[in-house]
């Protein structure tokens, strides 16, 4: 394989700009790393901010970062106490065009509320990686 | 002037947020926000991190930030990864070590990808660099990507250098060898709470005693910072090194350099980018093809690509 040159012709190509976060108090990030690491091989830059994060953080990362797209990992079973919260805080800052995933151990009958705070996939335990990177590319919303 | 620019004076963390994006990307709008904010810009002391992976320079760039905020100053920081040079994606992941500055209002972090930059940094670094500057943060920290050897760009962004080494990664071999440690303006070995400090301290030291001093030597720091041991004491070397650009006339020259290396870097991708532009991909894969089955040399191969651009422009 031959890394491909675009340092040559001087582009700097948008690029879609994720940020992986883990809310709440579990410490089991392995899933968020993969995720992480699919999207990163799928083209994107990944802001990863790592464990135990509060919806204050999470929302103040993606402001600073300027992301298109937040997937959370959540596997507390958290999600419906912590979700709106954070969804709450990126609202107050004005970031309400931002894509938001999220995946991780959560119940089916919890998808429609999660669908209704504006969350356009819930991933679980199994997915594809690949289906996450093409549900990011399918719908991500550049300006 | 536009709307978000105005909002970027009136200190809009969001619209800061969304200028960097386009500034980064190089889109016309970038170019344009830009021109309008490069004049507010050049107040700022902007501080290059470099040294090696896994030396420490994310959680001492928050340290660092830390102890300016205990000094009443606001702080912005670009934190530099390299992309994949397969599929141009990255993981970004220098915030993880500056957890205790997220909430504080006075600080504000960037991350950026390399995107096919060699030297450490990325290609819009400067630009980047510009926009924290105008916004008017007094300090604007540049994190490399893990630096070792050659990785000099940052002299050329970056007022100070700050070059941080670790305890027992080489011999003294390595720190004669030429590149990164002519560049520093202040030498740190963090993690001196490791065997092996005080000899590198000594090790740099007598390296140091070897290069043509122009009046003032780089001070050699220790600290730890996980603990925030030293962290006052860089904060005052740093000050320091500002201190002295401003009181020997350096900072006008250093000034002059930069902009001159930025001018002609700027120049150089613009012209690259015609080349790419205008030459048919077949001509181009022709002359890769020759040079690849060593029918042709790669300096004539990129002659004849230049010749045909200028017989182009003679049309």
């Amino acid at each position: 394989m031959t890394a491909t040159d675009t340092s040559a012709t001087g582009e700097t190509a948008q690029k879609i700009r994720v940020l992986i976060a883990k809310p709440g108090l579990d410490g089991h990030d392995r899933g968020a790393k993969i995720v992480a690491r699919a999207l990163r091989d799928g083209g994107c830059e990944v802001i990863y901010t790592g464990i135990r994060q509060t919806p204050q953080m999470i929302a103040e990362a993606a402001l600073q970062e300027d992301v298109d797209v937040i997937g959370l990992s959540i596997l507390s079973g958290a999600h419906l106490e912590l979700f709106p919260r954070i969804v709450d805080e990126l609202k107050s800052r004005g970031l309400d065009d931002v894509l938001l995933f999220c995946g991780g151990i959560i119940p089916e009958d919890d998808s429609e509320a999660l669908n209704a705070l504006g969350f356009k996939a819930v991933f679980r335990p199994g997915t594809n990686t690949q289906e996450i990177v093409s549900f990011v590319y399918d719908n991500v919303k550049h300006e | 002037m536009t709307d978000i620019v105005e909002r970027f004076f009136a200190g809009d963390r969001r619209a800061l947020s969304r200028i960097l994006t386009r500034v980064e990307n190089g889109t016309p709008a970038g170019r344009d926000h830009l021109r309008q904010l490069f004049p507010r810009s050049g107040r700022a002391h902007t501080i290059g991190m470099t040294g090696s992976a896994g030396s420490g320079k994310s959680t001492l760039t928050g340290a660092l930030a830390g102890e300016l905020r205990k000094r009443g100053h606001r702080v912005g920081i670009i934190a530099v990864d390299p992309s994949s040079p397969f599929t141009q994606g990255a993981i970004l992941g220098d915030r993880i070590r500056m957890q205790d500055l997220v909430l504080d209002e006075g600080v504000f972090v960037r991350s950026m990808a390399t995107r096919g930059a060699i030297g450490g940094l990325a290609p819009a670094i400067d630009d980047v660099v510009a926009v924290m500057d105008a916004f008017g943060f007094p300090y604007v920290f540049i994190e490399t990507v893990g630096a070792g050897q050659d990785e000099v760009e940052i002299a050329g962004t970056a007022l100070t250098t700050v070059l941080v080494n670790n305890p027992g990664t080489g011999d003294d071999i390595q720190a004669l060898k030429a590149g990164i440690i002519e560049i520093a303006d202040v030498l740190v070995v963090n993690k001196a709470d490791r065997p092996g400090a005080d000899i590198l301290v000594s090790q740099l030291k007598a390296l140091l005693a070897l290069v043509p001093s122009e009046g003032r030597d780089p001070p050699i720091l220790s600290t730890v910072a996980t603990t925030g041991e030293g962290v006052p004491a860089l904060v005052d070397a740093i000050d320091e090194h500002r201190e002295y650009l401003d009181s020997s006339g350096g900072l006008r020259e250093q000034r002059l350099q930069d902009a001159r290396h930025q001018v002609l870097s700027i120049a150089q991708r613009i012209l690259l980018a015609q080349i790419r532009r205008d030459t048919p991909e077949e001509t181009l894969a022709g002359l890769v093809g020759q040079v690849a089955d060593r029918a042709l040399d790669p300096h004539t191969a990129a002659e004849r690509l230049l010749d045909r651009e200028r017989a182009t422009e003679a049309v």
